[in-house]
């Protein structure tokens, strides 16, 4: 035990020492004398100089104890400096406020307050994206408010700076279908059709969906960073008390960049995946270069490529819509920043995801 | 140069987040050409209640009048007009951050105005060199110091010749020297521009050296608690709190004197 109790009295002297004290457990005893004894002043004494916050803070857990006893501490006999410190933590009237922040609620009022903020949000979305679409019309009548210099800029961050990436992205998904196709194919003879494979699955599916999603992972939260943090540096505030409206000015030419160059990112998605196809084909499965090139080129046809871009062009907008919308909605914190980031990325993933589902049952069902 | 200057008006204002009541029963006129102060403690919504003046956030019940005008019932073109009128300086500068600083105090020049380019590059230096930044025109925010910021801020507020000026806590992490300059140069713009200026502040030095009138908001009352010339503020406070805060928590009867 590292501390004493003596009592005298009518008063309960505690010694504590600078070790670690279980200060509940002390409590407790002294509650128990307390009651037993009739005491109502209790002393605290300190062996030894050595002390520290540790102390301190079972001290006044100790106390807390003894005070709901109706007991008063004497901390006269502690040195000067602990017994001032102790005395500015006692709680003070106004200080001693109760939490009134809603901690737990029954399930029923679980449900509702959920359903209000689901409703809540879906109108939000739907509010963001009317409010874009009266921004694009204003474009469309040259009477938008932004910066051409801005626009620029993201065209150059969203096209020509991701080359680089989505080439790299799909020349390997190009061989990846092409192994995989051969697999299956040699065990007919069949590795020419490689080629379709390569071909039309790039091109109708794989490429603008890859696309896309590098697109999410890079552009979407890049934008749902940049927005969140103007917001907690109150620059949207400032947009918005200078009569300048926010959607026409950060999220209109965020989208337009996005939804001009997915589909020339998806172009060069697709050439540079059959490509990779292309390799496989001629390196390793011995088919001639100009056979698999025409074998190819009867693959597909304009059809595939305008659907494939234009799946494309649809997804970019998708991750324009989830990523600005994220960061205009994000909250002044950093950490708020970091959520807007990551749901930017998630919900644009999504999106993209069921979009495709959606393309794929659609086209089947239209015959295209 | 100026046609009219507004009398700002506040009429039953309720401040509300959700079923989470700020403020209610707010009543204040701003009159054109003083300095005003919004004091309170912390957490009273001191800064909503910029926040409501200034078209940020709707009031959940009454109004805000400039002039005639009823600024949340009107439609949005005039609403626009008159934010137009206003600047604002926001705690910490809120400067765009992907512009430079001359850029940021040009944009609502060359959006709002017809002058010329190189009017508008004058009108901007010009603007940069009232608050001691002349030289500065390419640095982008992220370049300069807190202070810096918060004056390049104020040259932006005043980039439209504003009839009004919002500050949220100017001196707020400025050193006292800096603080002095800002108050001084608030001083200067409003003898000089004849704009009216409305501050929040709890910077005691400030609201003794240049406020004229003020307002306090209690934040355990959910309204306002004074109101009046600020020398009559202090020589007879209203509430126990008011005289407190004045007086930087001395007992009520000892007024400090600060200025």
């Amino acid at each position: 035990m590292v501390y004493s109790i003596a009592s005298t009295d009518s008063a309960l002297s505690v010694v504590i020492s600078s070790e670690v004290i279980d200060a509940r457990e002390l409590g407790a005893k002294l509650v128990q004398k307390i009651r037993t004894e009739k005491l109502s002043l209790i002393r605290f004494t300190l062996d030894g100089d050595n002390w520290s916050s540790r102390t301190l803070a079972a001290i006044r857990i100790v106390d807390e104890a003894i005070r709901k006893e109706g007991a008063v501490s004497d901390y006269s006999k502690l040195p000067a400096g602990v017994s001032k410190i102790l005395t500015i933590s006692q709680p003070t009237v106004d200080a001693d406020k109760e939490d009134d922040r809603k901690t737990s609620a029954d399930f029923l009022t679980l449900v509702g307050e959920q359903t209000l903020a689901a409703l809540k949000e879906a109108q939000e979305v739907f509010k963001f994206l009317l409010e874009s679409l009266a921004a694009l019309k204003q474009m469309i009548r040259g009477k938008a408010q932004y910066q051409k210099s801005d626009l620029l800029s993201f065209i150059h961050a969203v096209g020509p700076q991701a080359l680089a990436i989505v080439g790299l992205v799909n020349l390997l998904l190009g061989v990846i279908l092409a192994f995989m196709g051969a697999v299956q194919l040699q065990q007919f003879g069949a590795q020419l059709y490689v080629a379709n494979l390569v071909s039309l699955g790039l091109t109708r599916e794989i490429a603008p969906m890859m696309t896309a999603i590098i697109l999410a992972g890079r552009t979407g939260a890049a934008y749902a960073a940049q927005l969140g943090t103007m917001q907690v540096n109150e620059e949207i505030d400032a947009l918005q008390t200078f009569g300048f409206s926010p959607i026409e000015f950060l999220v209109l030419p965020r989208m337009v960049a996005l939804a001009l160059m997915t589909p020339l990112l998806v172009l060069f998605a697709d050439a540079i995946g059959i490509f990779g196809g292309y390799l496989v084909g001629v390196l390793l499965l011995d088919i001639g270069g100009v056979e698999y090139a025409t074998q190819t080129r009867n693959a597909i046809d304009l059809g595939d490529i305008v659907l494939g871009v234009a799946k494309g062009s649809f997804y970019g907008v998708l991750v324009a819509i989830t990523g600005c919308l994220q960061g205009m909605r994000s909250g002044r914190s950093a950490s708020a920043v970091g959520n807007a980031a990551t749901s930017a990325v998630v919900s644009g993933i999504v999106a993209i995801i069921f979009a495709t589902a959606l393309f794929a049952v659609l086209t089947n069902a239209l015959g295209i | 140069m100026r046609s009219e200057t507004y009398k700002i008006s506040v009429r039953n204002l309720t401040m509300a987040y959700g079923d989470f009541v700020i403020q209610r029963d707010l009543n204040f006129d701003v009159n054109s050409g003083e300095i005003f102060i919004i004091m309170g403690d912390s957490g009273s919504g001191k800064s909503s209640l910029l926040k409501h003046m200034i078209g940020l956030n709707s009031p959940q019940q009454g109004e805000v009048y400039y002039g005639e005008e009823n600024f949340w019932s009107t439609d949005e073109e005039t609403r626009k007009s008159l934010s137009r009128r206003f600047g604002v300086l926001y705690q910490s500068g809120a400067l765009w951050s992907s512009m430079t600083l001359a850029q940021n105090v040009s944009l609502p020049l060359s959006t709002y105005t017809d002058y010329s380019a190189t009017e508008i590059a004058d009108i901007t230096s010009f603007k940069l060199s009232l608050v001691g930044l002349a030289g500065f025109e390419e640095y982008y925010p992220s370049e300069i110091s807190g202070g810096m910021k918060k004056r390049a801020g104020l040259a932006r507020a005043m980039a439209l010749d504003p009839e009004i000026l919002f500050f949220d806590e100017p001196s707020a992490g400025l050193d006292p020297i800096s603080s002095k300059r800002l108050d001084d140069l608030i001083m200067e713009l409003r003898d000089g521009l004849g704009a009216t200026i409305v501050m929040v502040t709890h910077e005691l030095a400030s609201i003794f050296a240049i406020g004229d009138r003020g307002i306090f908001v209690d934040a355990d009352a959910r309204t306002q608690t004074a109101l009046g010339s600020i020398a009559e503020l202090r020589r007879a406070p209203p509430t126990a709190k008011v005289a407190e805060f004045l007086s930087r928590g001395s007992a009520p009867s000892e007024t400090l004197e600060t200025s």
